[in-house]
């Protein structure tokens, strides 16, 4: 299975670029990597899931508890996510709302503060 | 009845692949079904396929065997996922927090039936003793 996770250091922030397949057998990498980089220290997380061809909700499980780890140590997470189809996940589960949806790695990495749903990728209205 | 399409996978995660494979190739097959709705099948069926060797590694039963049955019509693919893995009340899953609520943060789990719920068209849940089948209907045409 197509699955790989690169994480690369842009100004405060560390971006975990995910590519593939995300569920039960590939989240574990996924949970491993994010984990350890909070363990490091790393507080201040972008999960860039554009290169992401299929995601449920197992991977959307990883996504709350790295969500959990880095809100623990007053840290930010940040979600890069166009893809119509990984935003209907987010949407149908409520968790639009909880999630800081960027469109963009530049976006993400940007100061500006953001709101769970108020800066919504898709800019949609639904 | 449609044409039928059967597989039977062990209960492990890396051939849960496999399974997503098998059965949106197959609903591929008829013409008339979109690509929205081939990827509402493949969510399902993952959804659907986890809990299945999740629950048969709950029991510790990694040895046993889910089986997967398609059955292909032109307006519909119905699936059904039985497992051998003791089974599950889902009266006891509850309801999550809310999403504004911290404590939901807590709960990493239990998406999966929500998801197949809004995605399915129609969905059943059998439990028993012995395992669970999980019944699945997507059709060509989201229902109104």
């Amino acid at each position: 299975m197509h699955f790989e996770v690169n994480v690369a250091p842009v100004g405060a922030w560390s971006v975990v670029a995910v590519a593939g397949e995300v569920d039960v057998a590939t989240a574990p990498r996924l949970r491993k990597e994010a984990i350890d980089l909070v363990a490091a220290g790393h507080h201040r997380m972008v999960l860039d899931l554009e290169a992401v061809d299929f995601m449920d909700s197992t991977g959307l499980g990883v996504l709350i508890g790295v969500l959990r780890r880095v809100t623990a140590v007053g840290g930010a997470l940040r979600v890069v996510c166009t893809t119509p189809r990984l935003l209907d996940l987010f949407r149908l589960t409520g968790l639009d709302r909880v999630f800081d949806l960027r469109s963009s790695v530049d976006d993400a990495v940007s100061e500006a503060a953001g709101s769970a749903g108020a800066d919504r990728a898709d800019g949609a209205d639904r | 009845m449609g044409q039928v399409v059967e597989l039977e996978i062990p209960a492990r995660a890396d051939f849960l692949e496999v399974a997503r494979m098998v059965v949106t190739t197959a609903a591929s097959i008829e013409p008339t079904f979109p690509d929205e709705r081939i990827n509402d099948l493949r969510l399902v069926v993952s959804e659907a396929c986890t809990n299945a060797i999740e629950a048969h590694a709950s029991a510790g039963d990694t040895d046993k065997r889910i089986l997967l049955r398609c059955d292909l019509a032109e307006d519909r693919v119905e699936v059904e996922v039985e497992d051998q893995g003791g089974g599950f009340d889902l009266a006891d899953l509850g309801e999550l927090p809310a999403v504004t609520d911290p404590a939901r943060l807590e709960h990493e789990r239990g998406l999966g039936i929500t998801l197949m719920r809004s995605v399915a068209d129609e969905t059943e849940f059998r439990v028993s003793p012995g395992g669970t089948a999980v019944r699945l209907v997507v059709y060509s045409t989201r229902p109104r």
